[in-house]
Formats: structure tokens, C-alpha cells, sequence
């Protein structure tokens, strides 16, 4: 289980942030995310693992029209 | 009609002289009143309170409205003015967005002020003509032009033949006649409307301007509330400006060094960052077609569902490909950001212009939202020829989508039928219907009257003519204070239900769009959260209407390290830009705070301009249950399981062996509750009573403890 912006999610134990964008659907093209408060680059999506207990904010950068 | 015989008819009735004079420091220092019935012109100074207190922009447009009316008048008497006004940024070319013009008029939907705001280059032209606004006043017997001429210091009213025209060819016609040779055609700005505005009450006013590289002319559009049907009613055919030239100085900033420095730097930013992030200058506003299908946000079929099996056939890409690529698309000067897109060369397929090649600006979001998948339309060339319709014959293209998607869900839900549409089939994704209803506007004919009034209208319409269950049209029109919703799904995002609720001239998202800080982001969890973001962003976003700056350079690109700086969604460093470039300007020594106040002082002085007209209190401020929740089995058993989960998370409910009209009735109570707490949460924040009314003590915190406004509190209160 793991935090993401700020809901409970359950997840796989060691899952990179580039699946759980993927299991999630976000496709924005401007998301911050967050790793326990530290920027994730986009560069390192696939090679940053998430742990249970891990907080985790994808923040989408949008306020539109 | 054409040129040569408008040319013939003209008539001068009055030409007015005035001495041309530099602009200081943003701004002229003297609006200009022309009154259309008598033929009086006159100039009046602006004094520093105006400029302390209503800044430019939308603050001047609604400080002249209120002396020109009174609580009894109605958009349709004389004394209702058009005032238009760029700001004391308006008009500068170093940084992107900054040729806005906002208009205000008091509205034939809503009954209230109405602000609108429009790209072109009529706002700087009219400061470089040597006025900060333009009041528009009375009503003319005959159809006059106004034409400004800013070379010579000479206003004319002039009489033209009663006939309407449609936009892309009078814009064009007009820029031909006044200029004085091909070179000259992009000193003039125009606006008009088309022959719809005459026959509707969704009528808007088009911005003409001049495109040197398509050697044409384009549009932008102040959209909302139909200005371009008080325009017509007026019989106003048409204002048009003509200046010397642009240059990069006409405002006379103190500090044309830091603008400089600013704009390079922001032209850099859009230069090495727009495509990797939201591509305007490939495709504009448009980008997020798909995107918002994904997330469930894109309106389809009158607001019932948030995705579609077939927005891929609609999405970004196809639009992309479509209009014309690698032209630096600004709608002013200097505007590197560029999403004014046009499909150029398109064939049009039906009504008076068949097969007739056209150039079409757009489309944006809204219209491929509104006029396709809120239509259950599918089909992109469909979508931008409706687009080019509402734009020459002058109708509000987010109002006639909506309009055209709730009549639509009447149509499929036995409300409406054949007889009483005149033959119109009006399922939803029956193209030939939404183009038979669109030239039936322009027409003034048949159904597309009807539906022209607008849904408020419509609605009591069809209660009455039609014995329609007023609830369930209550439920499926959106329309909140006379104004047509815009197009997102806000039903699973309270602050964007806010966003769309509490604010000043109806459920347009211009003044709040948190659906991703919400929903998605979940940044703003609790009802204060709510309300903060209810506050910041209006008032920011009120701004840009002030002083005439766009808004999409703000948050449709963000430097590459905004993501490490502590409020990303605020985009900081474009924030203090905009300080920057306002102190540059101006001479003032403002800061972010101060922004927000300026905003705040025009904020709740359009709030107490709407309750002095009858309207802005709470009961104003409900939003339609469509805006909310699902109206409709079809609609919560299509989202099943996020509703029943939501049933179990926020109230303890068990779903299980329910009926689904036991559970939507659960849902419901707790939905419009939820509105209600964010209503309780959004006017304490703002400084309001419970019943929305701005408190004397907040417009003295703010400086704005004017008398007029204070009598309105006192009756209120």
C-alpha cells in the first residue's frame, strides 16, 4: 500500500513510477511527480522503484482555457 | 451587399475632431463616449481614482456601465452601453498575450453585466488612437459604422444601408475600404458581428484584424453573453479603428529595458518548451481534446458522460493536422506563444457559402468540445465548419453547443419531435440537424429561434408550450444565471462545481479551472482548501482581464524548473512576470499580494453591480444537479462502480441490494449538501455573508468603501 496524492493505493511492492503512470492512465504531458517529497525526473521514471509506504504526487499542471 | 454599394449609401451623420496625444505610462489618460441615438462625442478623463480602483480592462468596462444604467434597465433599452477596453499593458509587443480587449455590456441571457474578452487589435489600437475605452451608447435608427480614426483625430458616425452581412466577408470589406493601400490593411481593426445576432441572444462580437502572411483577414472572438446581439440592436453595423502603425513603445513605459529582458526571456522559455508540453503553437487550446477524454473530463452528449469511444477520430492530432503548420499564428504583435491556428483553404459543405473556400480560426478546445462530442459529433470537418458558422454569422460558439446538446437531449427524451422542430431530427450526432439549426439562427427562422433564446428561455418554453417537467429540464440544462455552461464535466470535481458556480457572470471556467487540482491532484481536500483555490485563482485570473494581458502564456507553458519551486500549479516565475511587466509599464511599485487586490476591488465591485441588477445572491449561485451528479440511470450506472464506491466511502452506505434510483437519490442529497458547505466555505473566504452579499467591512479592508457600493450593501444586508 502505498500513498498516492494522498489516497491509499494498493500496488505491487517495487513497481517504477513509469508503470504506475501507465497502470494509472496519466497521460498528461506535464506531471510533477513527487517521491516522498523529492522531485522525479522524467528521465528516471522507469529506473525509480516505489515502495509500500511510499508517498507518491503526480501533480498535474493544469488550470486550463 | 457588396462594398461598392455600401460605399454608395454612406452617409456622414457626425464627424467629431479631437487632438491625438502620446500614451504615458499605459495609459491616454481619456475614454471616448459616442452615443449612437443623438450623435453625441464626447471625451471624458479618466481620473487616478478610476485608475486606483478599476486598473483597465474589465474594471473600466463595468465602472462606466454602472453610471450609464440603472436598477430597471434591461439590456435592450438605450441606456445599456458596449465598453470596451485593452488595460495599461495592452498593446505592448515585448511579452507574449498582452493585445486583449474585454468587453461589457448588460446581457440580453443573463440580465447582468456580462465581461467577454477577445484577442485582434482593436484594444491597443483604440489606446493608440488615443483612449483607454470606448463607451458605445443608445440606439440608432439606422444602421451606423463608427469609424476612429486615430492618423487624423477624427470619430465619424456614419449611416449605411440596413442589411446584415456575415463577418469573414464585411471584416474583410472593411479593412479594404478604410485602408489606404495593402500595407495599410494591418493598421485597421474592425469589429461586427453576423446575420445571427440579429435573431438570437447569443450574438457575440468578432475582432478583425489583419493577417499579412495569409493576406486576409482573421477573427477572434469576445464570445459570452451576447454583446454582438445588444451590438445589432443597437444598429451598430460595425466600429472600425485605424492607426498610424505598432511600435514597440506606444505605451511609454518607465522601464522598457526590464520588458525587454522579461519578454526575451519568456520567448526563450516558449521557444525550447512548447513542444514538449502543451504544443500551442502547433495546435492552440485544442491540445487537451483527448487529454480530457481520458480523464473522463470531455463533455459528451449534453454533459451525461466524460468519454467517448470516438474522440480519437476528434483528438488533437487530426485537428493538427489540419490547420496550417508552422506559421506564427499571434493574434497581436510579439505574441510568441501563437495558438491562434487557422484550417485554411476548407471547402464548406453546406449552407450560402457551399463550396466556397474559407480560412477558419480554430478550432479551440471549447469547440470541438461543445460542437463535437457534447453534440455526440465525431466528424472534425463537421466540427470546424460549425465552428466557421458561428464565427460569421456571429454566434457565441460555447452557448450554441450547449444550447444545441440540451435541445438534443429533449429531442431523444420525447420533449421535443419533429412538429415541434419544424423536421429537425435532433438526436444527438445528427450533423444535418445542427447545420439546418445553426443557418435557421443566421435565417432567423423556424426552430433555431427558439432555440436561440437560450436554455433559461427555452426551458419555460417548453414547460409551458410543451408541459416539460421543469425539474428534469432544471436538472439537464445547463445554463446557471442565464449563461451557458462551457465545456467541461465538472460532476467530479467539487471546487470546479465552484468554479463554475460562484462566480460573477455565469459557469464560464475563465474565472476558476481546478478540476485536476481536485480530483486528480486531490491538492485541495477540504472545504477551506476548496475555498482558498476559489479565492486565489479568480482573483488571479481576474487580473489578466484588468490590465490586458492574455491568459494561456501563464499556465499553457511553465519554465523548466518550475516543478522545484514550492507552488507549481501558480507557475511563480510567470506570476512575477506579470508584477514585473505591470511595474514596468505603469511606474507602480505592485507586488503578487497586491495583484490579488486590484483583482479583488473590481471582483466585488461586479458582485454588488449584479445584486444592485437583482441577481448575485446564493440562490444565483446553484448550478444545475447535471453540473454535479448523474441525472439519469444511464448516466450512474455507467459510472457504477465509482458511485457506489463514493456511497460507501463518504456516507457508510451499503449499495448492495439497492436499486439504482435508491442510490442516486443518496448520492444526491449528499452532493448538493457538499455544494452547500463549499458555498458556506467560498463566501466566508471571500468576505461575504451567507447570502453572498460583499460585507462593508471587506470593500473598506480593500479600499473600495465607495458610496455607491455601500448603498447596495445596506439594502441588502
Amino acid at each position: 500500500m502505498i500513498k498516492l496524492n494522498n489516497r491509499d493505493y494498493e500496488c505491487q511492492d517495487g513497481i517504477t513510477v513509469e508503470e504506475l503512470m501507465k497502470l494509472n492512465n496519466f497521460t498528461y504531458a506535464r506531471i510533477i511527480v513527487y517521491l516522498n517529497g523529492e522531485v522525479v525526473l522524467p528521465e528516471n521514471y522507469a529506473s525509480t522503484t516505489i515502495h509500500h509506504g511510499d508517498d507518491v504526487k503526480a501533480i498535474h499542471l493544469m488550470a486550463g482555457g | 451587399m457588396n462594398m461598392e454599394k455600401i460605399n454608395l449609401a454612406r452617409k456622414l451623420i457626425k464627424e467629431y475632431h479631437y487632438d491625438l496625444k502620446a500614451i504615458d505610462k499605459g495609459y491616454t489618460g481619456r475614454t471616448l463616449y459616442v452615443n449612437v441615438g443623438s450623435h453625441d462625442i464626447k471625451e471624458k478623463s479618466v481620473t487616478q481614482l478610476i485608475k486606483d480602483k478599476f486598473i483597465g480592462g474589465k474594471g473600466f468596462g463595468l465602472y462606466y456601465l454602472w453610471q450609464a444604467v440603472t436598477e430597471s434597465t434591461r439590456w435592450n433599452d438605450p441606456e445599456n452601453e458596449i465598453v470596451i477596453s485593452s488595460g495599461p499593458v495592452g498593446g505592448i509587443t515585448q511579452y507574449p498575450g498582452s493585445g486583449k480587449s474585454l468587453v461589457v455590456t448588460l446581457s440580453p441571457l443573463t440580465d447582468m453585466p456580462m465581461d467577454s474578452n477577445a484577442g485582434g487589435y482593436f484594444g491597443p489600437y483604440l489606446k493608440f488612437s488615443g483612449f483607454d475605452a470606448l463607451e458605445l451608447q443608445g440606439k440608432a435608427d439606422k444602421d451606423v459604422i463608427i469609424f476612429i480614426n486615430g492618423v487624423k483625430g477624427t470619430i465619424s458616425i456614419e449611416e449605411v444601408p440596413n442589411e446584415d452581412i456575415d463577418t469573414h466577408i464585411f471584416g474583410e470589406q472593411l479593412t479594404e475600404l478604410y485602408a489606404d493601400n495593402e500595407e495599410d490593411k494591418r493598421n485597421i481593426a474592425v469589429i461586427s458581428t453576423g446575420t445571427a445576432a440579429r435573431h438570437t441572444n447569443i450574438g457575440l462580437l468578432n475582432f478583425t484584424f489583419y493577417d499579412v502572411r495569409r493576406k486576409g483577414t482573421r477573427l477572434k472572438q469576445a464570445g459570452r453573453g451576447g454583446i454582438g446581439t445588444v451590438f445589432r440592436d443597437k444598429h451598430i453595423k460595425a466600429v472600425v479603428i485605424k492607426v498610424a502603425g505598432v511600435k514597440g513603445n506606444e505605451n511609454h513605459p518607465v522601464d522598457k529595458l526590464t520588458l525587454n529582458k522579461i519578454g526575451i526571456k519568456m520567448h526563450k522559455e516558449i521557444h525550447d518548451l512548447d513542444n514538449s508540453q502543451n504544443r500551442m503553437r502547433q495546435i492552440g487550446t485544442a491540445n487537451i481534446i483527448e487529454v480530457m477524454d481520458q480523464y473522463d473530463l470531455l463533455p459528451t452528449h449534453n454533459y451525461k458522460f466524460g468519454a467517448h469511444k470516438d474522440t480519437y477520430k476528434i483528438s488533437s492530432r487530426v485537428f493538427t493536422a489540419k490547420v496550417t503548420q508552422n506559421s506564427p499564428d499571434g493574434c497581436w504583435f510579439g505574441c510568441s506563444l501563437a495558438c491562434a491556428k487557422a484550417a485554411d483553404h476548407f471547402e464548406l459543405k453546406t449552407g450560402p457559402y457551399k463550396g466556397e473556400k474559407v480560412s477558419i480560426d480554430g478550432p479551440e478546445y471549447e469547440n470541438a468540445a461543445g460542437l463535437g462530442s457534447n453534440l455526440g459529433i465525431f466528424d472534425p470537418d463537421a466540427i470546424l465548419e460549425l465552428n466557421f458558422y458561428c464565427d460569421t454569422y456571429g454566434l457565441d460558439t460555447i452557448s450554441f453547443a450547449t444550447m444545441t446538446a440540451f435541445v438534443m437531449e429533449c429531442y431523444e427524451n420525447g420533449i421535443l419531435n419533429k412538429e415541434r422542430t419544424g423536421g429537425l431530427e435532433l438526436t444527438f450526432g445528427n450533423i444535418e440537424a445542427a447545420f439546418e439549426l445553426i443557418h435557421q439562427m443566421s435565417r432567423g427562422e423556424g426552430f433555431g429561434k427558439i432555440v436561440g433564446m437560450g436554455i433559461r428561455k427555452m426551458k419555460e418554453y417548453f414547460v409551458k408550450e410543451y408541459g416539460a417537467d421543469p425539474k428534469f429540464l432544471s436538472d439537464i440544462g445547463m445554463e446557471q444565471k442565464g449563461l451557458e455552461f462551457s465545456e467541461y464535466l465538472p460532476k467530479e470535481s467539487l471546487a470546479q462545481q465552484g468554479g463554475y458556480g460562484l462566480t460573477n457572470k455565469g459557469p464560464q471556467h475563465d474565472e476558476a479551472w481546478l478540476i485536476f487540482m481536485d480530483m486528480v491532484n486531490n491538492q485541495i481536500p477540504t472545504f477551506e482548501d476548496k475555498a482558498e483555490a476559489l479565492h486565489y485563482y479568480p482573483m488571479f485570473r481576474t487580473w489578466f482581464g484588468l490590465v490586458g494581458f492574455c491568459k494561456l502564456p501563464w499556465n499553457d507553458i511553465a519554465p523548466a524548473n518550475n516543478k522545484f519551486t514550492d507552488e507549481p500549479a501558480k507557475i511563480p516565475e510567470h506570476v512575477q512576470n506579470y508584477v514585473d511587466v505591470y511595474n514596468a509599464v505603469t511606474g507602480m511599485s505592485i507586488d503578487k499580494h497586491e495583484l490579488i487586490r486590484q483583482s479583488e476591488r473590481v471582483y466585488n465591485f461586479q458582485r454588488l453591480f449584479n445584486i444592485r441588477m437583482g441577481y448575485g445572491k446564493r440562490i444565483h449561485d446553484k448550478i444545475p444537479y447535471r453540473a454535479m451528479g448523474p441525472v439519469t440511470m444511464e448516466e450512474y450506472e455507467s459510472r457504477q462502480e465509482r458511485y457506489d464506491r463514493q456511497l460507501v466511502e463518504h456516507l457508510g452506505y451499503d449499495p448492495a441490494n439497492k436499486t439504482t434510483e435508491e442510490k442516486m437519490k443518496v448520492l444526491r442529497e449528499y452532493r448538493l449538501d457538499q455544494y452547500e458547505k463549499l458555498t458556506d466555505a467560498v463566501y466566508k473566504r471571500r468576505g461575504w455573508t451567507m447570502d453572498g452579499v460583499p460585507t462593508a467591512e471587506k470593500l473598506q479592508e480593500l479600499g473600495m468603501d465607495l458610496p455607491e457600493l455601500l448603498e447596495v450593501v445596506k439594502k441588502h444586508v
